[in-house]
């Protein structure tokens, strides 16, 4: 596949910026600041970022609980979802939403849910809007082997075949459904992306910490998807570095299972790995970036906690268009 | 003005809307119907005869027949309204929400605030509610209470052909969620309908009779039962205001209030059960807001607190009818 060294350095930032974004509230959620529930995306970057950097903005995508990854990797204002996860007023959501509810429906983020299985069937109303819009885009229902045990995934998945709309489901399994383990929870053996085959779709399955590897077969399903206007789906084999929410103590995972896959399964080292035999890009613009979301992440965190803090004034704002 | 009943008065509104608004899809089980049969497309042309007709002029990727999947019905119109679309999701039974109760409570009534006011989820669900045709306990209930108590969410209860097509073109105007409840019974009564664009506005009450002796605030089906019984005690003096708030939420308590300040005695009448329900909503605001105008204690004529019966002479006691509303009213009459 032919790579452009602008897209390249594009996906490798988003990634960096997720990894720095998630290993950063690891931190301030730890020293208390941060309020609610937090279920960071480190260990998954290469799946957001090797399906969205397909789309533009007239793509759609609904995300999960885990969904800070989704959010930066369709576009959304970094330094305002971090206000967002801080419950600022100026926050992505105005502070309303939290770390689970980001949306930016102005670039086709249709919104992070709460509630495992939910975001499915709207990537089918989001798929019929984009057919009748006719321009070849597509609506994505990202979904994690939790949500594939969900009867509304299942209906979501008929009706896209039912009524042949651009729906695609990506299932990224990082192998625990909260606490559980695919092994018990998923009946197929493990096996999301044959239950999508069963509704009549075409499957794919790729590395979810790879860059690579999710972005050509992305490229190999959505010209499939394009093209048809059928749904698909693809199973994305990945893992998550911290636990269901920050706080889980993760007494469930194999001793020293966390650092053998930040050594072997980290989205990051495998991808560098890969520019340093393919010489694309020279490991020292990787640096450079890594440097600048660093930055960009200490100016969201300083900003974020320095920001104005939500008017109890303004709670029955927004409620209604119009009551 | 065309005289019509309910189920034309919908059908004709959706038929219009679809042919002025692009974005204006359906979606639900057997809207068309036939899909996949010998008998083929629109063998049914929706159950309740609705949107008859609609899948030959705009086709089945405007009239969409899903299979039997609620969550996924209302989930697709959730998501195809942030997309930008007007979708009419419907449910064939009201019961039904507890099939998808996530996708509308959850989902569609949350979205634009949780999202900062920034996202718009204009999805009309029309649900065909309410008791009267011997179908038991999961296809008859009023469930408009249940999502009456969700912010978010905009309820409408149109009683007249007129309204319903004013309360629909209205919900079609909107940018939030709105649910339609169709009663069942309802749908063959006819009645005059403006031409055009009719559109009538939510949170205004319509004042079926004005009598000042006694308020009665019905909902739904229950309106005609009270104007009957307003009819009759007119004949001995007794003059009854009855009140169709037409929309729950919002609710016009303007209209209410005004209504007992003059009367000081109200009646609500509903079709759901006691507990938790619109006629304890409007009794507790008259209470609070109008307690020194009553003369007399509010009385609530509701279904009893049961699921709901399947034989005739049980469903017959379940509803509230004429006898019982007359009965309360002579009681806030009678008091003191």
């Amino acid at each position: 596949m032919q790579y452009s060294q602008d897209g390249l350095l594009r996906a490798y930032r988003r990634m960096a910026t997720i990894r720095q974004f998630e290993e950063r509230l690891h931190e301030e959620i730890a020293k208390g600041e941060i309020p609610g529930f937090t279920h960071l995306y480190a260990g998954q970057e290469a799946a957001a970022v090797g399906v969205c950097e397909h789309l533009d903005n007239d793509d759609m995508i609904v995300s999960t609980h885990r969904g800070h990854g989704h959010c930066i990797a369709k576009g959304c204002d970094v330094k305002a979802m971090m206000k967002e996860i801080y419950g600022r007023r100026d926050g992505l959501c105005k502070g309303r939403g939290g770390s689970m509810h980001i949306a930016d429906t102005s670039i086709g983020m249709l919104g992070a849910n709460g509630i495992v299985g939910a975001g499915a069937p709207q990537a089918v109303g989001a798929a019929i809007a984009a057919r009748a819009e006719g321009k070849g885009k597509v609506a994505i229902a990202f979904s994690g082997d939790g949500a594939c045990n969900q009867g509304t995934t299942f209906e979501a998945m008929n009706m896209a075949a039912v009524i042949s709309v651009p729906a695609i489901f990506v299932f990224e399994n990082n192998h625990y459904s909260e606490h559980t383990g695919d092994k018990y929870a998923v009946a197929t053996d493990r096996d999301i992306a044959s239950r999508a085959k069963a509704f009549g779709m075409e499957v794919w399955r790729a590395n979810g910490c790879d860059f690579y590897d999710t972005f050509e077969t992305m490229a190999e399903l959505l010209d499939h998807v394009r093209g048809s206007g059928k749904p698909a789906a693809i199973e994305l084999d990945t893992e998550r570095f911290y636990g269901h929410f920050e706080g889980d103590p993760q007494r469930y995972r194999a001793k020293g299972e966390v650092d053998r896959l930040r050594e072997e399964r980290d989205a990051l080292k495998i991808f560098r790995a890969h520019e340093a035999t393919d010489e694309m890009l020279d490991l020292a613009q990787l640096d450079a970036i890594d440097e600048e979301v660093t930055a960009l992440i200490d100016a969201a965190v300083d900003e974020a906690r320095e920001a104005e803090k939500c008017d109890p004034s303004q709670i029955e704002e927004d409620v209604y268009a119009a009551y | 003005m065309a005289v019509m009943n309910i189920r034309e008065a919908i059908n004709q509104t959706l038929h219009d809307a679809m042919e002025r608004d692009p974005s204006v899809i359906l979606l639900g089980e057997d809207v068309a119907g036939g899909a996949g049969t010998a008998g083929g497309q629109e063998a049914i042309g929706g159950i309740w005869g609705t949107s008859t007709g609609l899948i030959g002029k705009f086709g089945p990727e405007r009239v969409i027949d899903t299979p039997i999947s609620e969550s996924a019905i209302i989930g697709a119109a959730a998501g195809a309204a942030l997309a930008g679309m007007r979708p009419v999701a419907e449910l064939m039974f009201a019961d039904f929400i507890g099939v998808c109760g996530d996708q509308l409570i959850n989902q569609i009534a949350k979205f634009r605030y949780m999202f900062g006011g920034k996202a718009r989820c204009p999805v009309v669900v029309r649900l065909i509610y309410g008791a009267g045709m011997n179908s038991a306990a999961q296809h008859s209930q009023a469930f408009y209470n249940l999502l009456t108590a969700i912010p978010g969410l905009k309820v409408v209860l149109p009683t007249t052909p007129a309204d319903a097509k004013g309360l629909m073109n209205e919900a079609l105007h909107g940018d939030d969620p709105v649910m339609f409840f169709e009663h069942k019974a309802l749908y063959g009564k006819k009645g005059e309908v403006p031409e055009g664009l009719h559109r009538v506005p939510f949170g205004h009450a319509r004042m079926a009779r004005e009598g000042g002796d006694v308020t009665i605030v019905a909902l739904g089906r229950m309106v005609s039962f009270a104007e009957k019984v307003a009819d009759k005690l007119a004949e001995e003096g007794i003059g009854c205001d009855v009140i169709d708030p037409r929309t729950t939420s919002p609710l016009d308590e303007e209209a209410i209030l005004d209504s007992v300040e003059q009367t000081g005695r109200l009646v609500v009448v509903d079709e759901s059960p006691p507990r938790c329900s619109v006629a304890t909503d409007i009794t507790a605001l008259v209470a609070q807001k109008a307690f020194s105008s009553l003369d007399a204690p509010p009385e609530c004529v509701t279904a009893p607190h049961t699921p709901i019966p399947f034989a005739p002479e049980l469903e017959r006691a379940y509803v509230p009818g004429p006898p019982a509303i007359e009965a309360a009213v002579r009681r806030t009459l009678d008091w003191g």
